[in-house]
């Protein structure tokens, strides 16, 4: 049940040629990655594996398994009494043409999980032009979904979904030392969109604790368009500075700003330290209430976390240490990276669930706010 | 209509001129923009991992690289 959005994180390592050049395909590596994420009620462990090769200079194979495994629930979540483990297991497959300057993407995407089957087609064309400066991107994606609701001891498929997506982005070289990205995506879905582990809360003068709990009504459509831009700048001390910033807009109402501020070092060609911050703030969804006055108050009803409004602020620092300098029989070098974040996530109109059940009037909570850990390690061949 | 025209005009020169732009950072200029600190993804491994973990608990989605379909997360 946790659910496709992994999809759209595993196309982002699709798009590896977006860099500043799309007439060489990347090289060759192999990576060991494992992850931990705790907070809010929930540990996330994933393990995955990739492996890409270059047949040609010309034609690239890539194909990575990962696998999510969830014990724990959020909040909103454990107030619908849901099951507490699950897993995920995500295969993507890839191939890259390499064709002058033009460059094809060919990818798809199986996730799994036992309430939730997911599979994705994506395709990309990355071109350069005016002397390798402007490297411009298209991409088109779809989505099919199959959603189901596990109630410990039963599971029922509910519907199905989809979404297509369409992306334009351009990277330009602009000095020597300074090059700078904007991509541009609009994403459309269609179908079965609420989760079913959610549920609203309304008043209820009728019973005894003052508060009743009913599925949640989504729109069987949404729209969502979202820009970014970027500048990195290559520092005279041989360090580099990244700043982005994100808009984002759908048709729920959702407006969503992002900023990221990155400082990257590297130290006598072994380590690259990598510190960053990152602000991001949401207002809620249109049909999103923390307590509505009454069930049937307006006619899409929602309480998940993800749709109030909110904001979070997460510092992080990651490590990368290369070794095998000389190689090493067929690895031309490895490395090692330890990659810590930490997120403090604030709700401005979402409450913790307990706090309903330990003798608040609904609607004079405190809200909710947690904080995260992520960690990262990962092992990279490159050959 | 005469702004129309002035407009095709004014992009079909922008084009014209666009086939005839010459680099203005060579390509034995670029050694710092090949620098793996200039990359904008050095592990897109790790890369897509933080995006999930970020749409996970926000209702933002996209432009950051990849593209396709995704929502919430228990």
């Amino acid at each position: 049940m946790h659910r496709r959005l992994a999809q759209r994180a595993a196309l982002a390592l699709l798009l590896l040629v977006r860099a500043t050049s799309a007439d060489v395909l990347p090289d060759d590596r192999a990576d060991l990655f494992y992850s931990k994420y705790s907070g809010g009620g929930m540990d996330i462990t994933g393990e995955s594996v990739l492996v890409r090769k270059k047949f040609t200079e010309n034609f690239a194979v890539e194909g990575s398994y990962f696998v999510d495994k969830v014990s724990g629930a959020s909040v909103d979540v454990l107030s619908n009494a849901s099951v507490i483990k699950d897993e995920r297991k995500q295969k993507t497959a890839t191939v890259q043409y390499l064709n002058d300057k033009t460059t094809y993407s060919l990818s798809y995407i199986n996730s799994t999980e036992r309430d939730y089957i997911s599979n994705t087609t994506h395709f990309s064309l990355s071109q350069s032009m005016f002397g390798d400066l402007t490297t411009l991107t298209l991409g088109w994606g779809h989505t099919t979904d199959t959603v189901g609701e596990n109630n410990g001891t039963a599971l029922a498929w509910l519907g199905h979904a989809e979404d297509s997506s369409y992306s334009v982005g351009l990277s330009q070289i602009l000095t020597k030392n300074f090059i700078a990205d904007v991509n541009l995506e609009v994403i459309t879905d269609d179908g079965y969109l609420a989760n079913p582990y959610r549920s609203i809360i309304y008043v209820d003068p009728s019973s005894t604790k003052g508060w009743g709990m009913a599925s949640q009504v989504y729109p069987k459509t949404r729209t969502s368009t979202a820009i970014q831009g970027q500048a990195k700048y290559f520092l005279p001390w041989r360090a580099a500075v990244t700043g982005s910033y994100r808009y984002f807009h759908d048709t729920w109402d959702i407006t969503g700003n992002t900023y990221e501020l990155d400082y990257t070092h590297p130290l006598a060609n072994i380590w690259i330290l990598e510190g960053r911050l990152r602000y991001y703030q949401q207002t809620h969804a249109a049909f999103y209430a923390n307590v509505l006055p009454f069930n049937g108050y307006q006619n899409f009803e929602a309480r998940d976390q993800d749709l109030a409004s909110a904001e979070n602020t997460t510092i992080g620092a990651k490590a990368t240490y290369a070794f095998l300098p000389d190689g090493w029989k067929m690895f031309k070098r490895g490395t090692a990276t330890l990659d810590i974040s930490r997120i403090s996530y604030h709700y401005l109109d979402f409450s913790d669930f307990k706090d309903f059940q330990t003798g608040y009037v609904p609607g004079t909570e405190p809200l909710y706010h947690f904080n995260a850990t992520v960690f990262q390690l990962y092992f990279s061949m490159f050959y | 209509m005469n702004r129309l025209r002035s407009a095709m005009i004014v992009g079909v020169v922008l084009l014209a001129s666009g086939c005839g732009i010459q680099p203005w950072v060579k390509p034995y200029e670029r050694d710092r923009l090949a620098d793996p600190i200039m990359a904008w993804d050095r592990d897109a491994l790790s890369s897509a991992y933080l995006d999930h973990v970020r749409e996970a608990r926000e209702g933002s989605r996209g432009a950051t690289g990849g593209a396709g379909g995704g929502c919430g997360c228990n």
